[in-house]
């Protein structure tokens, strides 16, 4: 695999798999697996924020819930600042996930129905003992403050908000915990346009701030060519392509990165030139051999249909897996 | 231009336990034949209520339509009686619904499924109607259609069944289509290719209500856009005037607020507040609290729809451009 620089960098995944176990018959043995993630490397620098995108179905979340060990890795590393998370144990997890937070996608279902607004913004802060509980209110207070919300919220429960805002909630809860590194899942994905925009502004005011660092999962390409600093795009548990954002956008290599950008509907062009795919993405479980794009490549050769492209830098850190460029 | 649909001072509203929802007040809008409109808006501003109420697929109670027609073919479709609509429904104004997991019947083959719209609109041998099924499928590139007829809607991915569902919608060669964020669950990648079927049938004179809350699909996709807010119509023009020159607040603003994918690090201009509360929309304007341009008119009278040249826009400073 491509050795990429682990300096400076918050956040360093390299040959990462997390392969899910298809069990059949009542020994339930392993016939398969799923593989969700399937040799994945990425770096995330401080204060960067990369974006990672790909169809339903690729590895994003997944990707995102093994980083914080919500699903176990096959094989494979995930250095944060030097240390394995793969191999940490005990109370060192604790502090693991003190400095790694998520924000998922649905604002609905992450928050606990039963819970007031300060208690939700001060649970964490109160287990890991950063405040005694007399600063419990001026603490959530100033969370609040911090995304832009009344101060009358602090007793109120989550179904008493609407989905922006509890989504502020969110995200309020993901800061109090001084974290270095925010794991954004499809995090504004659920919002009407107006309320994204102001989310948007919102996690880009606060990396500013905190000095955080995001890894930004998103399906949606415009949110991620306005918010990430570099972008990595994800197709069937593998990374196809890894570059500056801009890079991405103006000249992607990668024909899969070619057809999702060209397919994005955009105002004020030409709507006629479209690269169309056919078909969906196949099944994790039984990936193409060769290059996984090549049923649906518009460009394929015999080539890519036996052997396995590899992650290769083409100049300026412009990372690209396809036999053709 | 002749008009195909023609909605005229349409109202609905819902009782629930809290008091009742005016959900749309005073909707009117035409669809001109061969015509593709778009319907755009937030989430809760009455855009599905609309188009549901066109085929009356709005359950009643708790819904009630309060007021207004709906012209079809010379035909108010608000008050034909029942039989008369279900021959109308499928034939003539056919539906696709965001969710095709949902909208297919769980129970049936995709095969039966087709086969049931081709028996009741025709007088139709059920061989015959599989074999024209079987033709759709593969006419909206389902690959192995002889298999994927006694497929259930669980073994088919989101395309694929979204395709069914239009497949479904498209065979009967309807005169509108009423398509209810076709996309919105599904990836560029998919949408592009149903986007292309939806063109396909354009060329054959089919009109369409397109409603969708994403203003690039509009851009691809419309002839006129009508814009929604809080359960008015605000702003209707062609796509070329909206996108140009948007008339009201709203749609000025929402334009502004869609990231866009060229590179550009300027902060995004979002719309600050949130929509009203269905029930409790303000007295005045409904957009007062989060314009720009708010003056004391806007506070104490509700402003109509105004007449520019080709454009309509709900709002007191549209006059003064």
């Amino acid at each position: 695999m491509v050795d990429l620089k682990t300096n400076f960098s918050v956040l360093g995944i390299s040959d990462l798999k997390t392969w899910f176990p298809i069990r059949r018959g009542i020994l339930s043995r392993t016939v398969g697996y799923t593989r969700a993630v399937d040799g994945v490397s990425l770096n995330i620098k401080q204060g960067e924020i990369l974006g990672l995108v790909g169809e339903s179905g690729c590895g994003k979340t997944t990707l995102a819930r093994t980083i914080v060990k919500l699903d176990p890795a096959k094989s494979g590393s995930i250095l944060f600042e030097g240390n394995d998370i793969l191999t940490t144990k005990g109370g060192n997890i604790r502090s693991l996930r003190q400095n790694i937070q998520i924000i998922f996608q649905d604002p609905f279902s992450s928050l606990n129905p039963r819970m007031t607004v300060i208690d939700t913004l001060t649970e964490g802060l109160i287990e890991h003992k950063m405040i005694p509980n007399r600063q419990k209110k001026d603490k959530a207070l100033q969370l609040l403050n911090d995304v832009a919300m009344d101060s009358d919220s602090l007793y109120r429960y989550p179904h008493e908000f609407s989905g922006g805002q509890r989504q502020r909630i969110s995200i309020a809860r993901a800061i109090s915990m001084k974290p270095k590194l925010i794991i954004c899942d499809e995090a504004v994905s659920a919002l009407d346009v107006s309320i994204q925009a102001q989310v948007i502004n919102l996690l880009i005011d606060l990396k500013n701030k905190h000095k955080l660092s995001y890894l930004f999962i998103s399906h949606d390409l415009s949110v991620v060519s306005y918010i990430a600093d570099k972008t990595a795009v994800m197709y069937l548990g593998q990374i196809v392509e890894n570059a500056d954002t801009a890079d991405i956008i103006n000249k992607p290599l990668h024909p899969y990165t070619q057809a999702l950008i060209s397919d994005v509907p955009r105002i004020g062009e030409n709507k006629d030139k479209r690269t169309i795919l056919k078909g969906d993405v196949p099944s994790a479980s039984n990936p193409p051999p060769g290059c996984r794009f090549h049923p649906r490549c518009p460009i394929g050769v015999q080539k890519c249909t036996t052997d396995v492209p590899r992650l290769e830098n083409k100049g300026n850190n412009h990372f690209v897996s396809c036999h053709l460029v | 231009m002749e008009k195909l649909l023609d909605i005229k001072d349409l109202s609905i509203s819902f009782k629930t336990d809290e008091g009742t929802i005016h959900a749309i007040d005073k909707v009117f809008f035409s669809i001109n034949k061969g015509e593709v409109l778009g319907l755009v808006g937030e989430s809760g501003c009455g855009k599905s209520v609309t188009s549901m109420s066109v085929l009356r697929l709005i359950a009643s109670p708790p819904g009630n339509i309060d007021s207004g027609k709906i012209i079809f073919d010379n035909k108010d479709l608000l008050s034909i009686p029942i039989e008369e609509l279900k021959k109308i429904r499928g034939k003539f104004i056919s539906m696709i619904f965001q969710e095709p997991m949902t909208a297919l019947s769980p129970l049936h083959c995709v095969g039966n499924q087709l086969v049931e719209t081709l028996q009741f609109h025709g007088n139709i041998d059920y061989k015959k109607a599989w074999e024209i099924g079987e033709q759709w499928l593969h006419n909206i590139g389902i690959g192995d259609p002889g298999k994927n007829m006694y497929a259930y809607p669980f073994q088919l991915s989101g395309g694929m069944s979204q395709r069914v569902m239009i497949a479904m919608a498209l065979m009967l060669d309807p005169k509108l289509i009423i398509a209810d964020e076709p996309t919105t669950a599904l990836d560029v990648t998919i949408q592009a290719q149903i986007f292309d079927l939806m063109r396909e049938m354009k060329k054959k004179d089919t009109s369409l209500l397109l409603i969708t809350h994403n203003m690039g699909i509009i851009w691809e996709m419309c002839d006129r856009v009508a814009v929604m807010y809080a359960g008015e119509i605000v702003e209707i023009g062609t796509i070329k005037g909206i996108f140009q020159e948007p008339l009201h607040p709203y749609t000025q603003a929402l334009l502004n607020s869609i990231p866009s994918i060229s590179i550009k690090r300027e902060k995004l201009k979002s719309i600050p507040g949130q929509v009203p509360s269905p029930f409790n929309y303000p007295k005045g304007c409904r957009f007062q609290d989060r314009c720009n341009y708010t003056f004391d008119k806007c506070r104490k009278e509700h402003p109509d729809l105004e007449k520019i040249n080709d454009r309509q826009a709900r709002c007191f400073l549209v006059k003064n451009k």
